[in-house]
């Protein structure tokens, strides 16, 4: 439990001041918008002003529950896979350079394909149930996975392993007991980048064949005229995403506190 | 399982037959080493030869790029030499910066040397331990490295090459990092540490009164290729003072050795 406050304490003022900056930057945002609606500068059903947006979050609570929960599901899981097949991914790309050279390029390549234009034949291939969901949240959060993973591999001190040699470290010991640890912060980093994409990359799985999910619910609504209730799935969906995105850190902050340390301690 | 001494210590393995060690000391003979590099090859070492007998402590000081880093790998076995030939007993490095890991507690840091080695982790912390308590860490057992001063994290850091269980040391430039107090603390220190505990050590250093202060002998080197170009002997009775008359006049000894104003 100490561990977990003193966590959260580190930046606390830090915090509290850039909580409040980012709070009276969307205050002043949606004032803006409302205003710009309201005085008729753009049509309601194109733009729906923000008084709109959030009675349609109230009204249709039920509605954006249920089906946040599926797409809740979609992107955890998919992180999560994502995140395994990255980890395991990088590791062999740090252990054998031959690897790393045949598939580095590959992963590059990976990142360029159309999610909008892969989605569907995923859909057609696996089917409309949770699986092309799953495949196309890993593929777009893989990419930044391995590569922050990789970076952290690369970290190692050189000269730290020499000193393991004169150890008579195994290489595989070296790996679990120096390596692994080293490269965790990397995993982190590219995870909480990965969540972002991977919210938009379930809306593409979502728009291209599904019954339910925040993506599904987004088409749904824009042929029912109800602009107000795509937003609103927005909305949820962008609170979905920095939610994710600071759990994270939570965890990063007590799986890794190592990497956390200020440089300037007065301690020392 | 190596056997244990009376005082806790890792005894060093049994010296094993053949290849690179045929006693507890450190004999390089006439070694170079050349570097290819992006301006052309780099002459390291040439022609270097040094001996350390079991128990000895030998200081080698030489201007920045005389390939004294080259000269310890080569004795811990992590290079070898383009000619000449190394016969060193099982080494242990101990580099410049202490390289604590830092998501491990100073025992477990302490330890690590053991843990390479296959034992349990509670074997190793409980062996570790004793340790951290003589050599001034008592109560410290469970800080991560970014809690310890420089001086202690040294401390941690030569003890886990320590419990390495090698009969030679390497020590790399081991106080560069630190202040000037604490680098003067930490010579007496080492002198007490390697009193009770005796080791073959090559001492590689920029500190020229550190290795009057320290080594039995003084290796001289020259700039890069590196050469032996003179060696000191002290033959003082310790603890020696850097204050001491006989200290000094040797420091002026060494000094001039490579060619600086004293």
């Amino acid at each position: 439990m100490r561990t977990l406050w003193s966590a959260w304490r580190l930046p606390s003022a830090y915090r509290r001041a850039s909580a409040w900056r980012a709070l009276a930057c969307v205050v002043v945002l949606l004032g803006v918008w409302e205003l710009y609606v309201d005085l008729g500068g753009a049509d309601p059903l194109i733009l729906p002003a923000p008084h709109a947006i959030a009675q349609s979050l109230f009204d249709d609570r039920a509605l954006l529950w249920s089906n946040f929960l599926v797409t809740a599901e979609e992107v955890v899981l998919g992180i999560v896979v994502a995140a395994v097949a990255a980890l395991a991914m990088a590791s062999v790309m740090h252990f054998f350079i031959t690897v790393r050279q045949a598939l580095y390029p590959l992963l590059i390549a990976s990142q360029t394909i159309p999610i909008p234009i892969l989605a569907p034949v995923l859909v057609l291939w696996l089917g409309f149930g949770i699986l092309p969901k799953l495949v196309v949240i890993a593929l777009v959060s893989f990419f930044s996975i391995v590569v922050t993973t990789l970076a952290g591999f690369a970290s190692v001190d050189p000269d730290l392993i020499k000193l393991m040699r004169t150890f008579d470290m195994p290489r595989r010991r070296v790996f679990w007991s120096v390596e692994l640890p080293s490269a965790l912060p990397g995993v982190f980093t590219g995870t909480k980048i990965a969540v972002i994409v991977a919210v938009i990359g379930a809306v593409f799985a979502e728009e291209a064949g599904a019954n339910s999910g925040l993506g599904y619910l987004f088409v749904q609504s824009i042929p029912q005229l109800l602009t107000a209730r795509a937003y609103a799935a927005v909305v949820v969906l962008s609170l979905f995403a920095i939610a994710l995105f600071a759990l994270l850190t939570l965890a990063e902050r007590l799986t890794v506190p190592w990497a956390y340390q200020p440089i300037g301690d007065p301690s020392r | 399982m190596p056997a244990k001494g009376d005082d806790g210590l890792t005894l060093a393995p049994a010296l094993q037959a053949g290849e690179r060690h045929d006693t507890g000391g450190v004999r390089v003979e006439r070694v170079s080493r050349t570097f290819a590099s992006a301006k052309g090859p780099v002459h390291a070492l040439d022609g270097v030869s040094l001996r350390a007998g079991p128990g000895e402590i030998v200081g080698v000081v030489g201007p920045s790029g005389c390939g004294k880093t080259t000269l310890l790998e080569l004795i811990c076995g992590l290079q070898a030499p383009d000619a000449g030939t190394v016969a060193s007993a099982p080494a242990a490095l101990m580099p410049q910066r202490d390289l604590l890991l830092p998501w491990l507690s100073a025992v477990d840091n302490a330890a690590l040397a053991l843990r390479a080695r296959g034992m349990g982790r509670e074997d190793a912390r409980a062996t570790a331990a004793p340790w951290l308590e003589r050599f001034g860490l008592g109560g410290f057992e469970q800080a991560r490295p970014a809690r310890l001063s420089g001086g202690m994290r040294q401390r941690v850091s030569f003890l886990r090459s320590l419990l390495a269980g090698k009969p030679v040391l390497a020590l790399d430039e081991p106080f560069a990092a630190l202040d000037a107090i604490t680098r003067a603390e930490m010579q007496g220190w080492l002198a007490q540490v390697l009193a009770t505990e005796p080791r073959t050590v090559v001492l590689v250093t920029h500190d020229v009164e550190e290795a009057v202060i320290l080594s039995e002998r003084v290796l001289v080197m020259s700039a890069r290729p590196g050469r032996v170009v003179s060696e000191v002997t002290v033959a003082l009775a310790r603890p020696r003072r850097r204050t001491d008359p006989e200290v000094v006049a040797l420091r002026e000894t060494v000094l001039e050795a490579l060619g600086m104003p004293t």
